[in-house]
């Protein structure tokens, strides 16, 4: 499937077929990372940002961080989301960064949920904006190339709550009923999964 | 260069904080993410060679858990958003 190229990314060839399945599943997870009782990010913290050029930031080096911890400080927390999404798999996509201490799991999401999301989306995006729905050969930059990664294995991970799979999938899905409709699902997933694993072969070289 | 404004935690109680121990970085077992993804991830955000993030990708699947780096608060806390970033699944704690 995938092959590395010489610029440090991947190609890849992929039928209509699989190009118009693919862009049909990032869009319920991109769905999901846009749950209205979860706002995004502050309007004030979001001028900050495209304040400043790229240029900017890289050049401000430690003054940058400064100026991202002002913007957190700024940015009213307050408002934001404090408890793990309700949804199993949007909290499979946020899970919480402290377990058995809620106060500091709390915090850390009111800081940084929004901005995670809002990166979820880029990737889920940036698949959408390199694949056309008629295939063809598609060439990914090593960034593109790990947007997609990422972007699948949050297709994946929507796949695994969902299904419950564990880690012996195919002996789940051996079990099935043939006629059970999880089995087209079981085997979309294991599509997925050989499409990441020819993508991270590509990029691991 | 005074470092001073970093220091933007909210105010803990002062019994919570054991200022000698090292944070950590953990990552916990998946069944959905795949082994070679994993070591992947390990190679391109910590920088370790394949050896390395090979073995601690083997931990994590086969002890459950792997302690996948160390050190001040703050960098734990972003390596954890980096790798949900990934969609491994990882928290922070501070070495006991």
């Amino acid at each position: 499937m995938f092959r590395p190229t010489r610029d440090g990314g991947a190609s890849v060839r992929l039928s209509a077929g699989e190009a118009t399945l693919l862009r049909t599943l990032v869009v319920p997870v991109m769905e999901l990372l846009n749950d209205p009782e979860r706002p995004g990010p502050s309007p004030a913290a979001a001028t900050a940002k495209e304040g400043r050029t790229e240029a900017e930031t890289a050049e401000a080096g430690e003054a940058g961080d400064l100026f991202d911890d002002l913007e957190k400080l700024f940015s009213e927390p307050e408002g934001q989301p404090s408890a793990i999404p309700l949804d199993p798999v949007l909290a499979r996509l946020l899970p919480d960064a402290y377990r058995d201490d809620p106060e500091s799991a709390g915090e850390f999401r009111r800081y940084t949920e929004s901005s995670l999301r809002e990166a979820k989306k880029y990737f889920a995006l940036t698949l959408l904006e390199t694949l056309p729905p008629s295939g063809g050969k598609i060439k990914l930059t090593g960034d593109q190339a790990r947007d997609w990664l990422r972007a699948l294995n949050d297709i994946r991970l929507m796949f695994g709550v969902r299904l419950e799979v564990t880690e012996d999938f195919e002996e789940q899905l051996a079990a099935l009923d043939p006629k059970d409709p999880r089995v087209a699902a079981f085997e979309v997933y294991g599509w997925l999964g050989a499409v990441q694993e020819s993508l991270v072969r590509a990029l691991a070289r | 260069m005074s470092v001073a404004p970093a220091e933007l935690d909210l105010p803990r109680s002062a019994d919570e904080i054991t200022p000698d121990k090292p944070w950590l970085t953990i990552v916990w077992n998946d069944p959905v993410n795949l082994m070679s993804y994993v070591t992947y991830v390990f190679e391109h955000v910590f920088g370790y060679p394949r050896p390395k993030a090979e073995k601690l990708m083997l931990d994590v699947h086969h002890k459950g858990k792997a302690v996948v780096a160390s050190g001040a608060r703050e960098a734990m806390e972003r390596n954890v958003e980096v790798l949900h970033g990934y969609g491994l699944w990882a928290t922070v704690r501070q070495d006991k």
